[in-house]
């Protein structure tokens, strides 16, 4: 009888045992991996807490003397952070635009066949894969002849280029995901097209448009080239900003780094918010 | 979906074709405007015809920059595919640390570029980078500034951190999308995991892994600030990539003509590829995975 049961646990286990161990290399493996990911920010920050003294001088893991100063020179100094609110009004203006416009065109993909749909789909993606390097030059002889050279508007409808098509994209693949029935069925409700779609299917993908709207937000905000070749004073981004950080008297590193850390704060913090959805928007809503 | 034919939709889309007309049509004119014309300044242009394609064509600076294009976009991919790949086989499937990883595996998506560069640039220096510090110290003779394979490593390996948790993130969401169902059948079935991965979960993931393919291919096609800021395409003119060249070109020599010839056949390639890779994931799309 004994004999029996112990016949019975002893490969269970081994099997336990074995997955103990496969779960532990997982863990391991990803480990090594989050620690890889991690070491170039934690260095960062490191650097961002320390005066420049100690940067140059000692070659230190954690700060000796730990300051704030370099956080404080940024906070303090309209020209920085001036930086950090350009960056975010064109951002924010980007995603309502691109958000504005790409609903009804995904809706469009999304339910009807139209003349000329599938070229006019991918003609959106084509943008999406243009070099923001080819289009740097005639951008700036665009907005300086129409006069808005150096305003955060002119980034903003810059950044649309990349970012509407990926909005459509994402848009269009949550709303395939939504039956047409009920769509049918509001109508025969007697909704209106603009009614149904604000009140009805706007909550449906709300998800969806909250991803669109953090893509957006994504891409506009890590985006250089253009926004730094659209703006000279006015609007300047807090990442064409950095590189005044290049005096006379060499690099401050310390404020380059802040500045840095500073950057990667917003970021941060709404990733948090999609966390769940980021693969599925990454996919373009195709999973 | 069954999708109605209704051309009235045309409405619905106008507002993207105005947008994008404006920031992509128009732009796009003038500079295959300016690769027809030559001038003199004063804004007297005269007519040029081909000749600032067959100039390009012809000199071997654009062949050398898209051949390092080619090199630094097909090494990426190689390391980034399958590394995003085995990262996703082992990260866990819910729970707390699912989230954790989600979110630490994000960040560096979320980080201006050019502060990318900044990071690596500092990370990798002798004198005050973690990298470059514990380098030397074991004796490795790293300098990014002055030694080709070391500024190669150098952006490879940033791209690698930058962009590989955009490949396991869609591997995991396509991981995350097989049923238990197909598991317990290979089980059944016996399968070694090496069978389970050949055979069930790679071709799930297929559809995704394109995305993924395609996103990572167009994007590092069209790599700019990254490796400007941390070598600014030198030492020398060896990790001068085809964005680094063109901006060199257009914005720093202002040699209009030549540039714009540069880029309509630049943008001519990226079209070409991109059409592929449509294809073949409508084709995916069409065959449900």
């Amino acid at each position: 009888m004994s004999d029996a049961t112990a016949a019975d646990t002893l490969p269970t286990q081994s099997a336990r045992a074995a997955r103990r161990v496969r779960v532990n290399k997982s863990a391991l493996v990803m480990a090594a991996y989050l620690i890889f990911l991690m070491l170039p920010i934690y260095w960062l920050l490191n650097m961002s807490l320390k005066t420049n003294t100690e940067i140059l001088n000692d070659f230190t893991l954690v700060p000796n003397q730990l300051t704030f100063a370099n956080y404080a020179t940024i906070l303090t100094d309209p020209a920085w952070y001036m930086g950090y609110v350009n960056s975010l009004i064109y951002v924010v203006m980007n995603t309502v635009i691109s958000l504005t416009v790409a609903l009804p065109a995904a809706y469009a993909f999304s339910r009807y066949h139209f003349m000329g749909d599938k070229h006019l789909f991918f003609w959106l993606l084509t943008n999406r894969m243009a070099p923001p390097a080819v289009f740097a030059l005639p951008f700036f002889q665009l907005y300086s002849s129409v006069g808005l050279f150096d305003t955060h508007i002119a980034v903003a409808l810059a950044h649309c280029l990349f970012n509407v098509p990926l909005a459509v994209w994402i848009l269009e693949g949550f709303m395939r995901g939504v039956p047409k029935e009920i769509d049918e069925t509001a109508y025969i409700d007697g909704y209106s097209f603009g009614r149904f779609f604000v009140k009805i299917f706007m909550p449906l993908i709300a998800s969806g448009i909250g991803v669109a709207a953090f893509f957006c937000f994504m891409f506009s905000w890590v985006e250089l080239l253009l926004s730094r070749t659209l703006t000279t004073v006015d609007a300047k981004p807090i990442a064409a900003i950095m590189t005044r950080t290049q005096g006379a008297s060499g690099i401050d590193w310390g404020v380059l780094a802040a500045a840095g850390i500073l950057t990667i704060v917003p970021g941060a913090l709404v990733i948090w918010f999609v966390r769940n959805y980021i693969a599925k928007g990454f996919a373009l809503g195709r999973v | 979906m069954d999708k109605t034919v209704n051309h009235k939709a045309w409405f619905l889309v106008l507002p993207v074709l105005i947008l994008v007309a404006f920031s992509a049509v128009i732009p796009l004119m003038t500079v295959v405007n300016y690769s027809v014309q030559d001038t003199f300044g004063q804004n007297e242009f005269f007519w040029a015809g081909l000749e600032w394609f067959e100039e390009m064509l012809a000199s071997d600076r654009m062949w050398d920059a898209l051949g390092r294009q080619l090199m630094f976009s097909g090494i990426i991919l190689l390391i980034e595919v399958p590394l995003g790949i085995f990262v996703a086989l082992n990260m866990p499937k819910s729970g707390f640390w699912a989230s954790f990883c989600l979110v630490v595996m994000s960040l560096p998506l979320l980080i201006p570029w050019n502060v990318v560069g900044t990071i690596w640039q500092i990370f990798g220096r002798v004198d005050i980078g973690l990298l470059g510090y514990t380098l030397d110290l074991i004796g490795v003779d790293y300098n990014y500034t002055q030694d080709t394979f070391a500024a190669w490593v150098t952006i490879i390996v940033m791209d690698v951190w930058h962009w590989t948790s955009l490949v396991a993130l869609l591997a995991y969401a396509g991981l995350k999308s097989i049923p238990d169902a197909y598991y317990q059948a290979a089980k059944i079935d016996q399968a070694s995991r090496w069978k389970v991965f050949r055979f069930i979960e790679l071709p799930k993931m297929m559809g995704v892994l394109m995305i993924a393919v395609l996103l990572r291919f167009m994007d590092s096609f069209m790599i700019y600030t990254e490796p400007f800021v941390v070598t600014g395409g030198g030492p020398g003119n060896a990790t001068t990539l085809l964005s680094i060249d063109l901006v060199k070109m257009a914005l720093g020599q202002f040699d209009l003509g030549p540039a714009a010839a540069f880029s309509i056949m630049y943008f001519l390639v990226i079209l070409l590829i991109s059409w592929v890779f449509y294809t073949v994931m409508t084709n995916l799309d069409k065959k449900g995975m």
